[in-house]
């Protein structure tokens, strides 16, 4: 019997709401939308970072579930000591939930969420990934790509933005052997809305990986946040793909790539990178998907 | 009731195990490790009932006890040195937090050099933390401080972490005759964690949120208060314990032969017991000297100090901790009490044992020895040196 959660089942009811982000926020919608899923159940952590600046300032607290400010380093040890203690105090019917950026997920947390997947603890650790330290006015972390142009990987003749591709954090965090660990891009809601629901089924550790572009950092229109997530997509440089019961799988395998130029340079933060980093790019994204459609066991079906 | 032959750690452990905390998460180090695998084998014969998590670092046992204690669990984790000043900032999260966590720290010398000895370094560097501080002189009152922490620190006027300190090897390995409470008379001392500060289904929080300027200073001040307030908690909370099991130690301070006392020495941690013997020689040959322990040193025991202090003609602080550019930590906080109150007295500094260097009988008689004589301020025992300002 299913009764997934759809655009027109999800419900009205808002978790995360009447806070101060920016217009055309990435991060508060994957926040957003997880929590609608999840429901009242919920208990999210959220270490330091955007969605902690804009939702946790007493006396106006705009999560109207149980949610807790966690150290930057801590959402998950902060996750998993919130479950045990549910746990010990018999609470049932309830989802410890990470709601953490990509710094502090792929620099500052990682090794607090590497453990909480060795230990599998039962919660699910979303990253909401928009390339950068937004919070702190766009500060490069592990998670920005090449050639993106940052306060600290400014554009210049000799270097032209960021030098070192964006850490592989799905594949980080699947050869932990998790659980359940799925990439997600705000998009593709519907994608991410069932990542979620499925996630947070999951018996031990689930890990989503959401990109939520960030108008601000990324040099975009505000409106234009859900277009630019869904051109990365088609430009083949994010996939959406899930690891499960220790394999690979990957949701759509494109037949061909849109322009990876029109996705970079219609974004202030590429606007400098020249045909050679281009070409630097590409091959990385070309590279990179003749591994997943060599390797990952489900592309033969799907083809 | 009954008896063992236990070491400090082991001891420790058995006060926590009649504690009953629900999550307690463990990290080793030198020379807390053996109490944390006293708790896992705690565990594993159903002794204690608690979800054991074996988290990556110290500052994630921090995190994850102060996500325990924000469902309102009652958490205990256990560190030392490099240990402690890893978690330092969860430290300051769990007491502006109000979690009332109950933490051993067993008292070591901090890198570099590197060194695994007692001294306590570790934990005076992390006096402003907002942690009530503890020091423990042996394996009884460290079991008893095990109990006593979270009375103190779960009392609603406190909702503050203790931080219980034994000094590393010295105390944490060393074997005493030590009576565990039944089960029974902990519980009786000791109910169930209640608290209003947490997260439940029933009653939504946000917790751990951001304040402004607006708000923060009373948001600190508050904090303030309530360690203050638990002063009278320490108390109230000893008498309790010394009408349950017999053992009471003072309160914040307890002091030995110093009602006539000209000359008084203040300690902290497992060096009291050898001054207590000193004392007791130089008194079988008429000298008026006593000896004041600190058990506590957040909150500072103020009046307790006064009242121990204001007809002695010396006083001297005995410490294992330098504040380099300036005197042992202790002796500024003892010296203020005195300005403050106008006390006639003068005070020395003694700065021993650092990195576990043997303080002597010897070098405790020749403390009393300079106190009566008058000299230097601040001395490093053992060096043949004094440093004063």
């Amino acid at each position: 019997m299913s009764n997934k959660i759809t655009a027109k089942t999800i419900t009205d009811s808002e978790f995360f709401y009447g806070h101060k982000a920016c217009a055309g926020c990435g991060g508060s919608l994957a926040v957003r939308i997880a929590l609608k899923v999840l429901g009242e159940g919920a208990i999210s952590v959220l270490p330091a970072g955007c969605m902690s600046a804009v939702g946790f300032n007493y006396p106006h607290l705009c999560f109207s579930n149980n949610s807790i400010i966690s150290t930057f380093a801590g959402t998950a040890s902060m996750l998993t000591g919130v479950e045990a203690g549910a746990r010990a105090v018999g609470i049932k019917n309830f989802k410890a939930v990470g709601l953490a950026g990509d710094g502090g997920t792929a620099d500052i947390g990682i090794q607090a969420l590497s453990g909480a997947i060795d230990r599998n603890d039962d919660i699910l650790y979303i990253c909401y990934d928009n390339e950068a330290y937004m919070n702190t006015g766009i500060q490069k972390s592990g998670l920005t790509p090449f050639g993106a142009k940052t306060t600290t990987t400014p554009s210049g003749e000799n270097i032209h933005g960021n030098l070192r591709p964006k850490k592989n954090l799905f594949e980080i965090v699947a050869a932990h052997d998790i659980p359940y660990a799925a990439t997600a891009s705000i998009g593709n809601l519907p994608d991410f809305i069932n990542k979620i629901e499925k996630a947070s089924k999951i018996k031990g550790t689930a890990y989503i990986h959401v990109v939520a572009p960030c108008p601000i950092g990324w040099g975009i229109p505000v409106n234009e946040t859900i277009e630019i997530a869904r051109k990365m997509m088609d430009c083949g440089l994010w996939y959406l793909a899930e690891y499960e019961n220790g394999k690979f799988k990957l949701n759509k395998n494109p037949s061909d790539f849109s322009s990876i130029e029109d996705y970079l340079l219609a974004q202030g933060r590429f606007k400098h990178l020249e045909a050679a980093d281009i070409e630097i790019l590409a091959l990385q994204r070309d590279t990179k998907w003749a591994t997943i459609r060599k390797n990952w066991n489900n592309i033969q079906e799907e083809l | 009731m009954a008896k063992a032959f236990l070491s400090g750690n082991d001891a420790f452990a058995e006060g926590v195990r009649l504690a009953r905390p629900q999550v307690i998460s463990i990290y080793p180090i030198t020379p807390q490790t053996t109490v944390v695998e006293r708790i896992s084998e705690m565990v594993e014969d159903s002794s204690l009932k608690s979800e054991l998590i074996h988290v990556e670092s110290e500052h994630s046992a921090l995190s994850c006890a102060i996500g325990a204690s924000a469902m309102g669990a009652r958490t205990f984790t256990a560190t030392s040195s490099q240990g402690l000043l890893y978690m330092a900032e969860c430290l300051q999260y769990a007491s502006g937090g109000r979690f009332p966590i109950v933490m051993m720290n067993a008292n070591r010398s901090t890198a570099l050099p590197w060194n695994i000895y007692g001294d306590q370094r570790d934990s005076l560097s992390q006096l402003d933390c907002g942690w009530i501080q503890v020091y423990v002189e042996d394996a009884q009152e460290s079991l008893d401080m095990a109990l006593q922490g979270y009375h103190i620190a779960e009392n609603p006027l406190v909702s503050t972490p203790v931080m219980v300190n034994l000094d590393g090897f010295v105390l944490t390995h060393t074997y005493e005759t030590v009576e565990i409470p039944s089960q029974t008379d902990a519980d009786r001392f000791l109910p169930p964690f209640q608290t209003e500060n947490k997260m439940s289904l029933d009653n939504p929080k946000n917790l751990a949120f951001s304040v402004g300027p607006d708000n923060n200073m009373e948001f600190k001040y508050i904090q303030h208060k309530a360690m203050l307030d638990s002063r009278r908690v320490i108390e109230e909370t000893d008498a309790k314990f010394a009408e349950i099991f017999g053992r009471s130690y003072g309160g914040l301070t307890q002091g030995y032969r110093i009602d006539d006392a000209d000359y008084i020495l203040i300690t902290l941690g497992s060096i009291t017991g050898l001054c207590r013997e000193v004392v007791d020689e130089l008194r079988e040959r008429g000298e008026k000297v006593g000896l004041l322990k600190l058990r506590f040193i957040r909150p500072f025991p103020s009046d307790d100090l006064v009242a121990a202090l204001e007809s002695a003609k010396a006083i001297g602080v005995l410490e294992k901790d330098i504040s380099f550019g300036y005197e042992g930590t202790v002796y500024t906080n003892v010296n203020s009490v005195i300005a403050k109150n106008g006390l006639c007295l003068e005070t020395y500094n003694f700065i021993a044992g650092l990195g576990g260097r043997d303080i002597s009988r010897e070098n405790i008689t020749a403390i009393f020895r300079h106190l009566q004589t008058g000299g230097q301020h601040v001395n490093f025992i053992g060096l043949g040196v004094t440093i004063d300002e």
